[in-house]
């Protein structure tokens, strides 16, 4: 028994959904009478490690070799040996594109039963059923986990992070991987988001078709900016090369599940809100009173988005 | 190229989701079913490759009869044969398992799927099924090239892109813009109709979860307007109300 964490990070600093994941794998491992450790790949400063100890993590297991990184084959194979090693059963991640593959590949190292997208601690009273988010969060499945080993990964933003005080000791973990792992060549990374990345922002703005067009985003960056939010859009924007693919939020792009989400000129098709419904709290601006959006927004403003942005703005500003 | 397609059969992007049998099961009245968004992604690049440089493709899915439709669908699109496992798809590792199994003795160069299905949005099936078969996998693609027996992928990453090369075999989890979505043309239609669609049992193999019950989420309160002249009181709201900034 015992639980470990998967951690990524970004530029030296663990992502927030990491943090999340060690929250919930702590709170876990307490209510299972265990321990749990986190799992560390690359070269994240170790002060940057200890402080996983505020979230309850008592240690880190480290992989200081360069050579993992993105290499999720090769990732899986060091955790299920770090899990077999240390005697670990059960496997949280932070739902992306690396916490999938990772997840997907020690389940089946490990014969693990798998549950994604997990959103509360299991109940454990008969079994260990955990809630999870389903049909792009329109609804939430039970599912019970019948198997002893288990991986989860946790939906972002579903489980808060806890701030005790504790600094984790950092021990070296060497897993012996064969090369056949190493298959994938990484040949370049492009970066191309702002400052904030999309998928974990705890802020949103983001701008539809009511735009008008990719030479007005200046309002929404300089609302962003205020907020310290994340800039998106809408599945016509993206297709009409107004804005990058990798902003488009929805259905077919990005989900998200910010606090707040500000919706500005969007008029709300189901496929667009099937990818926000879970953030917390929704703004919608738009100028028609019968954009669909409204409905399922918290609070919402009828009008210009290119009178009313500004403002807002300079409003935000005030109290930052 | 031989290329396999692994496709599932879900509900339409704009269906109204709801469950019967008290919340044991999900309500299919009135759903229209499709192709999922993103294994149509992956149907169109295969049959794109076949044009281009020749081979098979054939598409698998893991479902109850009610599913062949889907699979026509996919054959109308220009899929040459269609395979499917007959039992409920229960669970990632169940489905994967069945796609493992099915795939491990036909030697295809090429797995692709979708990045994710749109009903349970695991994302993880790729995966499986590449730890299974001892191949590389790798989703989000939303570029797949070939020079000679080498894949050239562009891979979404968080903030970026991430430009890769991998060898033959291998599986890719897809999505836009890897290809555009094709429409069946009416001979496509026609032909889809004798094309062989090949039912196989399940392989035996322990449930490792069960999916007891399902709820919804609980419904929006209204949504409170604010006066467009009037944006301090939105700032208001969402600093002492909703305590989100």
């Amino acid at each position: 028994m015992g639980v470990l964490i998967f951690i990524e990070s970004v530029e030296g600093s663990v992502k927030k959904s990491s943090l999340e994941a060690v929250s919930y794998g702590a709170e876990l491992a307490k209510k299972l009478n265990t321990t749990s450790a986190a799992i560390a790949f690359g070269n994240t400063p170790a002060g940057e490690l200890e402080k996983l100890g505020n979230q309850g993590a008592g240690k880190v297991l480290l992989i200081e070799d360069g050579k993992f990184s993105g290499i999720t084959q090769a990732m899986a194979s060091a955790v299920s040996q770090a899990m077999e090693k240390e005697g670990y059963d059960i496997l949280i991640l932070a739902k992306s594109s690396i916490g999938d593959a990772v997840g997907a590949r020690v389940s089946a190292k490990i014969n693990a039963g798998l549950a994604s997208n997990v959103v509360a601690l299991p109940e454990m009273s008969n079994g260990f059923t955990v809630k999870r988010s389903i049909y792009t969060g329109k609804a939430f499945a039970l599912t019970e986990m019948t198997s002893a080993k288990k991986v989860i990964t946790l939906k972002k933003n579903a489980f808060s992070i806890t701030e005790g005080t504790g600094v984790a000791t950092i021990e070296k973990f060497q897993p012996n991987i064969s090369e056949t792992d190493f298959a994938i060549n990484v040949k370049n990374i492009e970066k191309t988001s702002g400052d904030v990345l999309l998928p974990e922002a705890e802020i949103v703005v983001s701008g539809g078709r009511g735009m008008k067009g990719p030479e007005n985003w200046g309002i929404l960056e300089d609302l962003a900016k205020a907020l310290g939010a994340a800039t998106a859009c809408s599945k016509p924007v993206s297709d009409m090369d107004w804005r990058p693919h990798h902003e488009h939020v929805g259905q077919t792009g990005i989900k998200v599940s910010p606090n707040l989400y500000i919706a500005l000129g969007i008029s709300g098709a189901i496929q667009h809100l099937a990818g926000v419904n879970s953030s917390k709290v929704i703004v919608v601006i738009n100028k028609d009173a019968d954009a669909p959006f409204f409905k399922a927004a918290d609070y919402g403003i009828i009008g210009d988005v290119f009178e009313v942005v500004p403002k807002l703005t300079e409003a935000i500003k005030k109290i930052k | 190229m031989k290329i396999l397609v692994c496709i599932t059969h879900v509900p339409d992007t704009t269906s109204k989701i709801s469950f019967t049998d008290n919340n044991s099961k999900f309500n299919s009245a009135g759903v229209q079913y499709i192709i999922g968004p993103y294994d149509d992604y992956a149907l169109a690049r295969a049959i794109e490759l076949k044009e281009s440089s020749g081979g098979t493709v054939t598409v698998l899915n893991v479902g109850e009869a009610e599913t062949e439709p889907t699979l026509r669908k996919a054959l109308a699109i220009g899929a040459d044969d269609a395979v499917r496992v007959n039992v409920f798809p229960s669970d990632s590792y169940y489905v994967a398992y069945q796609i493992a199994q099915y795939a491990k003795n036909e030697n295809y160069d090429l797995i692709l799927m979708g990045r994710e299905s749109i009903d349970f949005n695991g994302g993880q099936v790729h995966g499986i099924v590449g730890e299974m078969l001892n191949m590389p996998s790798i989703s989000p693609v939303m570029k797949l090239d070939f020079n000679g027996d080498t894949g050239t992928l562009a891979r979404e990453i968080e903030g970026g892109k991430e430009f890769l090369e991998v060898k033959l075999p291998f599986i890719a989890g897809c999505q836009e813009p890897i290809a555009e979505w094709k429409i069946p043309s009416m001979r496509g239609i026609m032909s889809a109709r004798t094309k062989p669609l090949k039912v196989i049992e399940p392989v035996q193999v322990e449930q490792l979860s069960k999916t007891i019950s399902y709820e919804m989420p609980p419904a929006k309160g209204a949504c409170k307007f604010v006066d467009p002249e009037n944006v301090e009181e939105l700032v208001r709201l969402l600093n002492q109300e909703a305590k989100v900034l």
